[in-house]
């Protein structure tokens, strides 16, 4: 066995028995995961299921109650993220990572040109040459289908659909490992969403990317996941691979929600 | 009878240099932290001084800490010995310490400024006290102060270079002329105070110790004698300063800075020194550039030839964004609003 096979076999993410209570209200619990290099985890469940603070813990954007969550560094070590100073956390959170954002001006510098939007993070890990942060941001540009002539204009200016194409690039850039998304087709028209989930499905393969995306919906994680997870009140009730989990639901709540949506 | 005496206001004696001495020990303890620890923000517990926000408080409080009975004080606004915020802060120490005062910037042994370093190299028995609007370079880019200062911390400025970006990308090259951040010590990022940016080499290795004060935000920052100053640029776009295209019209004087001033309504102006202290030393020791009065019979004064004025003119924007200056009250939020201002 190579190397290379080695690392791809181990996890890159692995969250157990995590949990967060929001006062005496259940936020989630108990609930583990691995995430390996490569792989898109759907995790889908009605609102209020607790997906997104499942997706705030697994980012160490919340706390988390119990549990822990730990990530394979390039190095190739597993390390408990709650270890992690501030410093390194950040740094982690701005090159080996990225968060897509259902609302893009959350995720975006909206009074920034896009260019700017997507020379941050280089500049944030020390690229300090303006013709190459240009070049760099123009190709992502194309990438993401958002033409070159748009480099200079403020997010204000662009579609919801090009904003978020933009958020895309914004993380991608430093070539991230992880993804974490928020429903980001959330928001935007049947088309549209078509067309970036096509965008996304294809920069996920070229890159290798590891995703970990929240959707309610089904469909979305149809095209997009490889495994997925269901969460109901606060807790994972089913795991699988996603044909598996659309295609034969085992628990009964997962069964309605594959009947209630239509031609999934 | 002693009613005579009814009416008559008691006499108000101040301690010396205004503040009581409590007061100047913990600005004098901020201001050693700030100096130990080159360009960081230190926060202390600003007073209220007679004077409004935005024309000098956080100035006034570290000279005033920093001040002895046998200081030479020089106060300059804009470069200038005889504007408004000049002569009324310097009467305000003639009256509250009884400092000598001068306006010769090698007599000073300190120097209150707003908004310019002197163009007479500083030495090492002297100190500068800057006039400070806004210390936080970030303020613009990152709204919040909790991450600001956790930015500073882990000293994480791509956010300051993003600015940059954006000013090469709307017009071609570094457009920001004043306020221009520094990172001093290979450490902190820094706003040196609105001076231009003509002035940031002065800052960079400076014999003098150099003091920073913001009164409304509280906040004194310092460079150390003979500390790396650096200006933050691309490879690709290194730092420059602004150049004139013609020299002085009192003193002939070049490689300093101008301020323009309108003569007249058909388009007529001039440039001149922005430092009068320098320019009257120079046409003193015999310098007449092209729109100076001839040298016989001159008196000698602080300021150059013409209408003592002339440095109160409103400033007007030359096409080359040479123009370095805001206006005296206004240095709160809107003069400072960059390319990249008012970002979420």
């Amino acid at each position: 066995m190579t190397t290379q096979t080695a690392t791809d076999d181990a996890p890159l993410l692995v969250a157990e028995g995590l949990g967060k209570n929001y006062g005496a209200r259940i936020g989630c619990r108990d609930v583990s995961l691995e995430v390996f290099p490569g792989e898109v985890l759907a995790v889908v469940g009605e609102s209020g299921s607790g997906k997104s603070t499942l997706l705030g813990l697994l980012s160490t954007e919340l706390a988390a109650g119990a549990g822990r969550v730990s990530y394979r560094m390039r190095d190739g070590e597993l390390r408990d993220l709650a270890g992690l100073g501030p410093a390194e956390r950040r740094l982690l959170m701005r090159t080996d990572w990225g968060f897509v954002r259902q609302n893009p001006a959350d995720g975006l510098r909206m009074a920034v040109s896009a260019g700017g939007n997507v020379g941050e993070r280089l500049m944030a890990v020390g690229w300090r040459h303006y013709g190459n942060i240009r070049e760099e941001a123009t190709d992502w540009l194309g990438r993401v289908e958002i033409a070159a002539d748009r480099i200079d204009d403020d997010p204000r200016a662009f579609s919801g659909g090009m904003r978020q194409r933009l958020q895309i690039a914004r993380n991608l850039v430093t070539k991230p490992r992880l993804v974490f998304m928020d429903e980001p087709t959330g928001g935007l028209d049947v088309s549209v969403q078509a067309r970036l989930l096509d965008l996304i499905r294809s920069l996920v393969a070229e890159m290798g990317l590891a995703v970990i995306i929240v959707t309610h919906d089904l469909a979305v994680a149809r095209l997009l996941s490889h495994r997925m997870v269901v969460m109901r009140h606060g807790r994972v009730i089913e795991t699988g691979l996603t044909d598996q989990v659309l295609d034969d639901p085992r628990e009964p709540y997962t069964q309605l929600l594959v009947s209630s949506v239509l031609a999934a | 009878m002693t009613s005579h005496h009814t009416g008559e206001m008691p006499a108000i004696r101040y301690n010396f240099a205004y503040l009581d001495e409590q007061t100047k020990r913990m600005i004098r303890r901020a201001i050693l932290k700030a100096i130990a620890i080159p360009g960081y923000q230190v926060p202390f517990a600003a007073r209220e001084m007679p004077m409004p926000y935005g024309w000098g408080t956080g100035g006034v409080q570290v000279t005033a800490a920093v001040l002895g009975p046998h200081d030479v004080l020089k106060v300059i606004d804009q470069g200038a010995d005889d504007t408004t915020n000049a002569v009324a802060i310097r009467g305000f120490f003639e009256k509250t310490a009884g400092v000598a005062t001068t306006t010769a910037t090698a007599e000073a042994t300190i120097i209150q400024t707003r908004h310019r370093i002197p163009e007479t190299p500083l030495g090492e028995e002297q100190i500068l006290v800057y006039q400070v609007p806004i210390p936080e370079p970030l303020r613009f880019l990152e709204p919040r102060e909790t991450e600001t200062r956790q930015l500073h911390a882990l000293e994480e400025y791509g956010l300051m270079h993003v600015k940059l970006y954006e000013d090469i990308a709307r017009h071609g090259h570094i457009a920001t002329t004043y306020a221009y951040p520094v990172e001093v010590a290979g450490r902190y990022v820094m706003d040196p105070s609105p001076i231009p940016k003509f002035d940031n080499p002065k800052m960079d290795d400076c014999p003098a110790l150099q003091l920073f004060g913001a009164g409304r935000e509280k906040r004194i920052y310092a460079i150390p004698p003979h500390t790396r100053v650096r200006s933050l640029d691309f490879e690709d776009h290194p730092f420059a300063v602004q150049r004139f295209a013609k020299p002085c019209a009192l003193c002939a004087a070049s490689g300093v800075y101008l301020d323009e001033v309108i003569l007249d309504d058909r388009g007529g102006r001039m440039f001149v020194c922005s430092d009068t202290d320098y320019c009257a030393g120079r046409q003193a020791q015999g310098h007449r550039g092209e729109m100076a009065a001839p040298a016989a019979g001159q008196a000698l004064d602080v300021m150059p030839g013409l209408d003592p004025g002339i440095h109160g003119v409103p400033p007007v924007l030359p096409a080359q964004g040479v123009d370095g200056r805001d206006k005296p009250g206004h240095d709160g939020v809107s003069d400072r609003v960059g390319g990249a201002g008012g970002m979420p």
